[in-house]
């Protein structure tokens, strides 16, 4: 305790003398800034560019910013997920990026104003080769699954990933849904809060398959050498996800948050993405895509709901999953 | 002097523990402006909530009294590191306490493995057995430490009279055990039904779906993703209207047993025959390998990591240690203070007692969004990141060891409150010659549990969490999240050996001194 009163003093002396050096506050997520996170390499990579101190806060993203309102210290938040940008928006922090956004390689139509793709995925079912020869074909294969076999999934009301999937059903069965997960029902081995601990329950061999993304196995071939993980690809579509970059309207360093707006979209920033956050780069040509990702097998069928849509579907598709995994 | 001086203190922490609780409570609803309605669910939710609540709690206890009476009755090489082994599970963060269970019980786990393996049906761990499987592995050995507790409070020389007198086993049952069992049994099992109440990390993992949700899960929700504080503020008044209920049932029936002073020697129980004999034996065991099969299957997962652990992962050990041992320390003077005015105050009593039941009934997520919203006018959150923990550790550990401390205290007062008088014997010098040697056991016991539920603890820091504060609990979820399971597990198994750690060390210094 002692040693952390000394250090606030030191720190508080050290900021004094450093007075000079302006801060970027960037809001993130609690995974970002650990070693194994995107968050390191994007702090050198800016400095090194800045000449400023970037300063990562990390902690919950959305429900911080609304709590602090005009009084938040963040210049730029990194990490909101699409589904939940029209919440984000309707909070009037967040002012326009200000961004030519002719460099964006993601599969969808982005004419957002406001916020910037950083990465992408789409949301699949992930198996194991060494457990499952044949994979379903198809979604409405998903529909049909042979006895025994079963799946974990995430809570749409508790994650992003579960939300993302409950969208996905809802965009290609519409008012089926609700059957969709009825016949899915009984292979749901369970449910988790959150995404690590349904990925958990996979690689401990609980599970024949979970829901998570298409970018999964790359972990897996990359950084383990293991090729047996691979996502079921259906010709129905797949649902596009993307984490955002926001600038915050009060920033007291608008220039500075500006200037990191700009690179987030430079291929500097963008080569980063895949091996550190194990998702796809938003605004990198295939052909520059680090060594391997290249060969990671992805849906050629896109879906994507807008904003508006996914905010006016979302109570009415959580509902139908819960009241049908409820029975 | 001393007892309106203790009443003053404890009327005091009753006040602060209060204020923390409630407070944010307050400044949530505040925010938010409206008392909504329950949602569509909420009912079911409910419903799920107390019904496996009062089903875990119910089962913990019935499980714990033969076991607590089989190990208060042998001696056996082994006995001590048993009984402290065997509280573990209870410090388990839930994270890795339900790996360990899918370990053993889940689909491809030990036990349906050598189910198969002898052509027998498997069975599932997913669905609301899981759910209650679960929680009587965390809460058992809290049931088992309390009773036993309970066991060891009569004094040693009731026994040698009951067997002087020739009582034969039930009748020893009946002037002994049961009036003991009937004073710390409603304790034991109101302190588990709450904590049951709002646990849901558990249940929606291994609940199996939607059906199994928790009123916790909805604000988790609410909180969260919604950020709709009004129906968190409103759940979790439900959560409080609930724990208010459960306290006032248990002021009403809870008794103070009244065996009377003894000399303080360490009782020696005698039972003799077979059948008794293969009862206790049968009962170690089974509770043996039915919690220590889990922490096996923990440390065989987590041992390979443990090589290759980060830098990060020590650091954020480091910052876990220091905020547990200030959190103890602070807890065991607040705990202390709350249960020797209840043991002697004549009014208010009831109101401290519900008000140290009242962090349990807690929701983390509200108790933290509503700490936030106070702080945020006047510091930085992120600055306050390890005191707010601290604060909070304190108030959920509080009931705990209070409630481990209370019977205790009851009994100090009843049994040397006049002598004490009589002596003259006031403050520090009463607190050092009779309180403390005489409560030595439950505040070390106690000191060891709130250390480890300290260092398990993260529900609360992630809205003020910044890099320099991340406990190791944040870090795992954070090797979790970065698809680094084993790493995650090596840090898991370092968060478990460090609680237990702690425990053990607490533990041990309390038996050690006790004069008991």
């Amino acid at each position: 305790m002692k040693t952390s009163i000394l250090a606030t003093g030191l720190s508080c002396l050290a900021l004094a003398a450093h007075a000079e050096t302006p801060v970027l506050t960037v809001y993130a997520g609690e995974y970002f800034t650990s070693e194994w996170g995107p968050g390191p390499a994007i702090e050198s990579g800016f400095e090194a560019i800045c000449d400023c101190d970037l300063e990562f806060s990390t902690g919950d993203l959305l429900p911080r910013l609304l709590l602090e309102g005009e009084r938040t210290q963040a210049d730029v938040m990194i990490g909101l997920s699409t589904d939940v940008l029209a919440r984000a928006r309707d909070s009037g922090l967040f002012a326009p990026h200000g961004q030519d956004l002719a460099a964006l390689t993601v599969p969808v139509d982005w004419p957002d104003d406001t916020f910037l793709p950083f990465n992408w995925g789409h949301t699949a079912f992930v198996y194991d080769t060494t457990r499952m020869a044949t994979p379903p074909a198809s979604l409405e294969a998903m529909r049909h699954l042979p006895d025994g076999i079963t799946v974990v999934i995430q809570d749409p009301r508790t994650s992003i990933s579960g939300l993302a999937m409950v969208l996905w059903v809802k965009a290609v069965y519409g008012d089926q849904a609700g059957a969709f997960w009825a016949d899915l029902a009984p292979h749901v081995l369970t449910v988790t809060k959150g995404w690590s601990e349904s990925y958990g329950l996979f690689t401990s061999g609980e599970a024949d398959m979970v829901l998570s993304y298409t970018t999964s196995p790359a972990y897996h071939m990359m950084a383990e050498d293991d090729q047996t993980k691979q996502a079921a690809l259906f010709p129905e579509g797949h649902y596009f996800m993307a984490e955002t970059v926001g600038k915050i309207a009060g920033t007291d360093q608008p220039e500075l948050a500006d200037r990191f707006m700009a690179w987030v979209l430079t291929p500097e920033f963008q080569k980063v993405v895949p091996a550190a956050n194990w998702s796809l780069p938003s605004a990198l040509p295939v052909a520059d895509w680090p060594e391997g990702w290249a060969a990671l097998p992805l849906p050629e069928k896109v879906l994507f709901l807008t904003e508006d849509e996914a905010e006016s579907l979302r109570v009415e598709a959580v509902e139908e999953w819960r009241a049908a995994l409820s029975q | 002097m001393a007892r309106s001086a203790v009443s003053v203190i404890g009327a005091g922490v009753a006040a602060a523990v209060a204020a923390l609780v409630l407070l944010p409570l307050v400044a949530v609803l505040w925010r938010a402006g409206v008392w909504p309605a329950l949602a569509t669910g909420d009912a079911q939710a409910l419903w799920f909530t107390l019904w496996q609540a009062a089903v875990s709690a119910g089962l913990s206890c019935l499980l714990a009294v033969p076991v607590a009476r089989a190990l208060a009755r042998r001696q056996f090489f082994g006995r001590g590191a048993l009984i402290t082994l065997m509280g573990a599970p209870f410090l388990l963060p839930t994270i890795v306490a339900v790996m360990g269970l899918i370990a053993v019980f889940g689909r491809s786990g030990w036990v349906n493995q050598g189910l198969a393996a002898v052509g027998l049906p498997t069975l599932t761990v997913y669905g609301a057995q899981g759910v209650i499987l679960a929680h009587v592995f965390l809460n058992l050995p809290l049931a088992v430490r309390m009773i036993l507790q309970g066991w060891q409070a009569i004094p040693a020389e009731r026994f040698r009279l009951a067997e002087s007198l020739g009582f034969a086993p039930a009748q020893v049952t009946r002037h002994l055990e049961r009036p003991m069992l009937r004073a710390v049994l409603p304790g034991a099992c109101a302190v588990i039904f709450v904590i049951c109440l709002t646990s849901f990390a558990i249940a929606l993992t291994l609940g199996g779906g939607p059906g199994a949700t928790t009123v916790e899960l909805a604000i988790y929700q609410a909180v969260r993703f919604d950020f709709n504080l009004g129906r968190a503020a409103m759940l979790a008044g439900v959560q409080f209207l609930l724990c208010a209920l459960v306290a006032t049932l248990i002021w009403r029936v809870v008794a103070t047993p009244g065996f009377g002073a003894g000399l303080g020697r360490a009782p020696v129980l005698r039972v003799q025959g077979a059948l008794p004999l293969a009862i206790d034996v049968l009962a170690i065991a089974a509770a043996a390998l039915f919690l220590l099969g889990p922490l096996c299957a923990i440390a065989l997962r987590g041992a390979p990591g443990l090589g290759e652990l980060p830098p990060a992962v020590w650091a954020a050990a480091g910052r876990s240690v220091a905020v547990a041992l200030i959190s103890t320390l602070l807890t065991l003077v607040a705990s202390l203070a709350l249960a020797l005015s209840v043991a002697e105050a004549q009014r208010g009593a009831a109101v401290m007692d519900g008000v140290a039941l009242l962090p349990l009934a807690t929701s983390g997520l509200v108790l933290g969004t509503g700490l936030f919203l106070l702080v945020q006018p006047w510091v930085l959150p992120s600055r306050l990141a390890l005191g707010v923990t601290v604060a909070v550790n304190v108030a959920l550990s509080l009931p705990f060891v209070y409630r481990l401390l209370l019977p205790e205290a009851r009994v100090l007062r009843a049994d040397y409150g006049r002598l004490s008088e009589s002596l003259h014997l006031q403050g520090l010098a009463w607190l050092r010659l009779i309180a403390l040697p005489r409560l030595a056991r439950p505040l070390g016991f106690g000191a060891g549990l709130a250390a480890a539920l300290s260092m398990g603890d993260l529900g609360v820091i992630a809205l003020f969490a910044s890099d320099q504060s991340a406990t190791l609990p944040l870090v795992v979820q954070g090797l979790m999240a970065s698809y680094r399971l084993d790493t995650a597990a090596g840090a898991a198994l370092l968060l478990v050996g460090i609680s237990f750690g702690l425990f053990w060390a607490f533990d041990f210094w309390g038996r050690r001194h006790a004069a008991v």
